[in-house]
């Protein structure tokens, strides 16, 4: 693969606009990392007084019982920030950089690549303070870690195919980062994060109909949650639960599927990216 | 080209046949949109992207760069000249054709080279250097060199978007030579620096010529190409016109190109009685054929049709040259000249210099026709005429005059 071996040979690049992304993003302000805690902290903590205490919900429960809705909520919520960021970074980066773009040739592919890595960064920075709380909390979540990694491995190539599809689209329609935006908040819905898998499962497709048969209810659940699950990130948000707040293994489905999609999504990324690269500099 | 070619590694190439630029019929299409709104949707309300046009700002270019040798490329604004060094830097990707670049290729376009506003000069050495393929410890080992050679050591820590334009450009052009590359390819960047930048920059070219480095170098500065340069291209609307050795390319370049300047020219003014006028003022060559163009030292006339619409008696024609800084180079007039008593009706009067003093440059001829006293004038014309002095014997004179005289070393 041509692609594969040009990034490779550029790794040093790589390195440096990786940097140079986390210097800009740090360096503003004198709370510097801690900042990029504050955010999903308020997120945190507001859902969780919607959830716990306007809507009187109950925690979700995990391993050696342990009840917290907000720890529940970080451990889906935080790689799901890491997607939002990653795709809205990568569609600006190609602009942010036209400099560069229409002064020198280097794979541009470079420009994605580090701005979703720039977002793995936080997100490794943000899950070990988690994984150190929930420690604490007496949740054992050491030997499931390196299960973890290898998924946000997968999830980042995920977001690196969808982030080289939009981020040239978006050189063509300036427009796209608008209507991403919009299906971002739609796609949280979608995944549960507010929400548990089970109460979906259970509570919004499995909600009785009075006065049909049984079975064909049961056939209509079955396919809207295969439905559902189309959602890669429902099969990530699923995992990442499991392994963290309830120390199991996950679903095997729930595995297979984000891992084979995010290759699909990869090669997609790759190939509208390819196709629509050679006039790039000519477009900014 | 042998077979061989492939195998010998680039630096040590000076003197063979090889070719370190092959550029074969490229064609590079550019789009003009109808309408500038890129939106998504627009684009859904209008069923479809916004219309174009073609346009076509190469067209079937195919030239030879040979290694080790500096290469011009010349030709009025929007000929291609850019769009070509573009796509040789695989900036723009010709949408016909190939382009084959031997060795590594560092590249500094017009307006800077690729930095990042918000950074440091600092950061954007090590930036443009791993983008140039350079690792940390190779700019590390350059470091120092590079930012002499801008001489920005006292800015090299602020960010670039502080930069004048020239700073900018200094710091560009010095990553880009120090680097290493075997192809260099330069987009009218030195008309950003000041005088003494210039000097240096050509000391480099000199330097990196000598280490038998391929520069490409794309400049208005005609001398500058007849000077540098061993093999020069020149582009007109996207097709190569010519290629050839400078000297012969820029003297056919700019006996074309000036035919249309001379026509549109204007500024001047003019005044008068108008009993006689100058009606077209010619310059010639040694040959005694028109042209706009001659070099110091070789012979020319200036020659001076009149007409005079009644008698006059011994008017004396004289003339001014002015660069076009303003510089009065010199005013002579036929006071003293043999002349008939009187004139009537069309005819001309020449000027004849057996070796013309001018340094290379441009030159504005100002006319008058005045009479015996310097009492009347008959017609005065400011910038009547324009012409162009090219470098000649001797060729290195500077000012506005080339002192007549000769060498003697005993
Ligand atoms: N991105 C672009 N989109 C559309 N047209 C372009 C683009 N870039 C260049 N052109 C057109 O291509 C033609 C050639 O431009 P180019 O910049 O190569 O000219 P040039 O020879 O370098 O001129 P100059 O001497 O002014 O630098 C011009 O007519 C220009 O308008
Ligand atoms: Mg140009």
């Amino acid at each position: 693969m041509t692609v594969v071996a040009e990034v490779a040979r550029s790794r040093e690049l790589l390195g440096n606009l990786v940097q140079r992304e986390l210097r800009g993003k740090y360096k503003r302000s004198t709370l510097g990392w801690a900042w990029s805690m504050i955010n999903p902290l308020a997120l945190a903590l507001m859902y969780t007084f919607v959830f716990s205490f306007v809507f009187r919900a109950g925690s979700p429960v995990g391993a050696h019982g342990l009840k917290s809705f907000p720890l529940y909520l970080l451990i889906g919520l935080l790689p799901f920030n890491f997607l939002a960021n990653g795709i809205n970074g990568s569609m600006g980066a190609l602009v942010a950089n036209a400099n560069l773009v229409k002064k020198v040739y280097f794979p541009r592919e470079i420009l994605i690549i580090a701005q979703v890595l720039s977002w793995d960064v936080s997100l490794l920075i943000e899950y070990g303070v988690l994984s150190v709380v929930l420690l604490v909390m007496g949740n054992l979540v050491i030997p499931f870690l390196p299960l973890v990694l290898l998924l946000i491995v997968a999830e980042t190539l995920f977001v690196i195919g969808i982030g080289l599809a939009l981020s040239v689209l978006n050189v063509y329609f300036r427009d796209v980062q608008h209507f991403v935006a919009i299906f971002l908040q739609l796609w949280l819905y979608a995944t549960p994060i507010i929400y548990t898998y089970s109460f979906f499962r259970d509570h919004v497709l499995a909600v009785p109909v009075p006065g049909k048969v049984p079975t064909h209810h049961v056939w209509n659940h079955e396919w809207l949650l295969w439905l559902y699950k189309v959602n890669p990130m429902v099969g990530f948000s699923n995992s990442y639960h499991a392994l963290m707040y309830n120390l199991r293994f996950p679903v095997w489905t729930d595995l297979v599927w984000p891992v084979v999609a995010s290759f699909l999504t990869l090669a997609v990324g790759v190939r509208v990216f390819r196709k629509l690269e050679p006039r790039l500099a000519e477009e900014l | 080209m042998t077979s061989f070619g492939a195998v010998v590694p680039a630096g040590s190439r000076k003197g063979s046949e090889d070719i370190a630029v092959r550029v074969e019929n490229v064609s590079k299409r550019f789009r003009l949109y109808h309408e500038r709104n890129q939106s998504l949707k627009a684009a859904m309300l209008r069923g479809g992207r916004a219309k174009y046009d073609n346009f076509w700002a190469l067209k079937d270019v195919s030239l030879e760069v040979p290694a080790g040798s500096t290469f011009g490329l010349i030709g009025q604004n929007g000929s291609g000249k850019s769009t070509l060094l573009k796509c040789m830097a695989r900036i723009l990707r010709p949408d016909a054709g190939t382009i084959d670049v031997r060795g590594k290729m560092s590249a500094l376009l017009e307006l800077g080279a690729g930095f990042h506003p918000e950074l440091s000069g600092r950061e954007n050495v090590y930036l443009n250097g791993s983008i140039l393929g350079l690792s940390r410890k190779q700019i590390d080992g350059k470091f120092e060199e590079i930012v002499e050679f801008a001489g920005l050591s006292k800015f090299i820590d602020t960010p670039v978007k502080n930069y004048s334009s020239g700073m900018y450009v200094r710091l560009g052009f010095s990553v880009a030579i120090n680097v290493d590359p075997d192809v260099l390819l330069v987009d009218e960047v030195l008309a950003v620096g000041d005088e003494n930048f210039q000097r240096k920059c050509s000391e480099k070219f000199a330097e990196l010529r000598d280490s038998g480095k391929t520069i490409v170098l794309v400049s208005h500065g005609l001398d500058t190409v007849r000077t540098m340069c061993e093999k020069a291209a020149w582009l007109e609307g996207g097709v190569l016109k010519d290629a050839g050795t400078p000297a012969a390319l820029i003297d056919k370049y700019v006996e074309t190109t000036h035919v249309d300047r001379v026509a549109t020219q204007g500024g001047g003014s003019r005044w008068g009685s108008g009993e006689i006028v100058v009606t077209k003022i010619e310059l010639l060559d040694g040959d005694g054929n028109p042209t706009l163009w001659v070099h110091t030292g070789d012979s020319a006339t200036l020659r001076f049709h009149y007409l005079a619409r009644e008698k006059v008696k011994r008017p004396v024609l004289g003339f001014g040259i002015h660069n076009l800084d303003g510089v009065h180079a010199t005013g002579v007039n036929s006071r003293e000249a043999v002349a008939p008593e009187s004139v009537e009706g069309a005819g001309y009067i020449d000027f004849v210099a057996p070796r013309m003093p001018l340094t290379a440059g441009s030159y504005d001829v100002t006319v008058a026709i005045v009479d015996e006293n310097n009492l009347h004038t008959f017609d005065f014309q400011t910038k009547a005429m324009r012409f162009d002095v090219g470098r000649g014997t001797p060729s290195e004179a500077e000012g506005v005059f080339a002192i007549d005289g000769l060498w003697k070393f005993e």
